[in-house]
């Protein structure tokens, strides 16, 4: 991206002797801008529409399928429904902290989209801490979080604001141990650079690389779940005990803006799992063009992340809503443990064999198919259980 | 059971149920949804889903009311209002106004089960909201028309007789005979 801004400022479009930094603020501006306004909020948006239609089916409902064709607008709908609503303030809260906390989560979920690498030059910027930079600032949230929590001036609110930093202070620890191994089969913290040893075939992938990354995936993927306040971890806003936890006193656009952060945050759940384990935007070097090679690596990330997000979704419908000292114990006695074993477990292997072991990937993967396959036997015996009346079509 | 195969155990069993858990909620995806997309996205109207006894909204069919009162007597809450007068002249039974208030009606069944023709009967027609309580007045009359007038022997007019049958078939699935709550109804008494 710095290149292109190098390019157009060369190629004299601002006159002979521009003002640098302006240009570049300006650039940073329309960049953000259309990563911002054109990807993530919608992004959020539509995850908002899908999730409740992928729900719906598994609970044998249709969902909304109103608003536009099988209800797709209806995120639109639900998003001016909720800027028209008043934006109440109450009188006991903290009212510029208050105001400010929805900024700070929606913070947290645009920030990291700086380093989301979309293809090989897709990405805006490609910092050499790129994933130690994405997993600290998707932890902002937690400081908006209790900043709402604490302003509202509101007992459930304090209490959702509470085991929310409580939930993601824990869960960094584990999240941050299952990126360690991959960054020891690198050697770097750059998307881009874990992203270009992998390869396009899922034996390659790191997921795949030994058994430890294998649970380390695995980890990643639960704790990122946790981070994101995800169901079976949404304790802080679990309704039945905390009303709506930290959002409780927020209506509105505001309200929205902490949703909309949750639901965004799944890409962001699956654009680090496809990142660190999943080999990104791999993709088999079929055209010479550099282009259409670009646009098919997007298609590559993007499919490889939905596939992660309706994973979630599908983990949302099914599991229940955990207790909070099942979640604590869940991290400190089961999580923390054992990503500590898969880090030491990886540097030996990393010390064993420096290059990788091909044999391994190739195994692991096999077994990741016996396993899929068991799975889809699996449902295909609950489907005969059932003798409903089938119906494959998405479309109703 | 020691504390370090009690943790174990703990871990498959957590994946295991897992594992149970998605492969139900995934075979619902393949699975038809129940939900019955009223009003407008239905295969078949609901109202022709319903069966024939259903208490709906009354309907009168005024070319077999005998104009004989007996649902306005039977009706507790009043909801029905006729006027038939004797014409002085031809000595025929004139209806001028047949009113329901579908607001009061209570959907007893009270003034079907006496009318001797079957004439007023429920439909299976349930969606009665309106804008306004004057438009829930169902007014049968708009001209005054003579009542019907039963024949000694079988009815021999083919524009009145299917009306009368269906009628009749009102009052026979509502008939109450002997036992306490009349013979249970059967698909072939159509």
């Amino acid at each position: 991206m710095q290149q292109l801004v190098n390019n157009i400022i060369a190629s004299g479009a601002f006159g002979k002797n521009p003002p640098r930094d302006l240009i570049d603020a300006l650039f940073i501006f329309i960049f953000s801008a259309i990563v911002f306004l054109g990807v993530a909020f919608p992004f959020a948006g539509i995850v908002s529409w899908a999730e409740r239609r992928v729900w719906g089916r598994i609970q044998s409902r249709i969902g909304p399928n109103r608003v536009g064709p099988q209800g797709f607008l209806q995120w639109l709908a639900d998003g001016v429904k909720n800027c028209c609503k008043e934006d109440i303030i109450p009188t006991d809260a903290d009212a510029p902290l208050f105001k400010m906390a929805p900024y700070l989560v929606i913070l947290a979920f645009v920030v990291p989209w700086a380093v989301m690498p979309f293809s090989q030059d897709l990405i805006l910027a490609d910092l050499n801490v790129g994933i130690l930079y994405f997993t600290s600032v998707t932890a902002l949230t937690v400081v908006g979080v209790l900043m709402a929590g604490w302003a509202s001036n509101d007992k459930w609110s304090l209490i959702g604001g509470i085991r929310s930093a409580a939930q993601i202070v824990s869960y960094e620890i584990p999240a941050g141990l299952s990126i360690f191994p991959v960054v020891l089969i690198t050697g770097t913290l750059s998307m881009q650079g874990i992203i270009k040893a992998q390869g396009w075939s899922p034996n390659t992938w790191f997921m795949f690389s030994n058994p430890f990354c294998f649970v380390a995936a695995n980890i990643l993927f639960i704790s990122a779940l946790a981070e994101g306040n995800r169901t079976p971890f949404d304790l802080p806003e679990a309704e039945s005990e905390l009303v709506a936890g930290f959002a409780t006193e927020y209506s509105g656009m505001r309200y929205l803006f902490f949703f909309m952060a949750e639901w965004g945050n799944l890409f962001l759940i699956g654009a680090l799992i496809t990142t660190l384990f999943l080999g990104g935007w791999q993709f088999p070097h079929v055209s010479q063009n550099r282009i259409v090679m670009n646009l098919l690596e997007l298609v590559a990330f993007n499919a490889k992340v939905l596939f992660i997000v309706f994973f979630s979704m599908w983990i949302r419908a099914t599991l229940p809503r955990v207790r909070i000292d099942q979640l604590m114990s869940l991290c400190w006695k089961y999580f923390v443990p054992i990503s500590f074993l898969d880090m030491i477990g990886t540097a030996i292997w990393v010390a064993i064999w420096p290059n990788g072991n091909p044999v391994a990937g190739w195994i692991l993967f096999a077994l990741g198919v016996v396993a899929l396959m068991l799975f889809v036997r699996r449902i295909m015996y609950y489907l005969k259980r059932s003798r409903m009346e089938l119906y494959y079509s998405p479309i109703i | 059971m020691g504390t370090s195969a009690q943790y174990f155990k703990n871990i498959k069993e957590t994946v295991f149920s897992i594992f149970e858990g998605m492969a139900v909620s995934g075979s619902h995806f393949m699975r038809k949804p129940y939900t019955v997309q009223y009003p407008d996205r239905t295969d078949v109207r609901v109202q022709d889903t319903l069966p024939f006894r259903y208490r709906g909204i009354l309907e009168v069919d005024l070319e077999i009311c005998t104009g004989c009162l007996a649902c306005e007597r039977a009706c507790p809450i009043d909801c029905i209002v006729i006027s038939a007068e004797k014409d002085p002249k031809t000595k025929a039974m004139v209806l001028a106004q047949f009113d329901i208030d579908i607001i009061k009606c209570m959907y007893c069944g009270l003034c079907s089960e006496p009318c001797p023709t079957g004439s007023i009967h429920h439909t299976t027609e349930f969606e009665g909201a309106d804008y306004s309580t004057e438009s829930m007045i169902r007014r049968f009359v708009k001209d005054p028309v003579l009542a019907y007038k039963p024949k000694k022997g079988p009815e021999t007019d083919p524009q009145i007789l299917p009306i009368l049958n269906r009628g009749l078939r009102y009052l026979s699935e509502y008939e109450v005979s002997g036992e306490k709550f009349g013979k249970p109804p059967t698909d072939d008494a159509a």
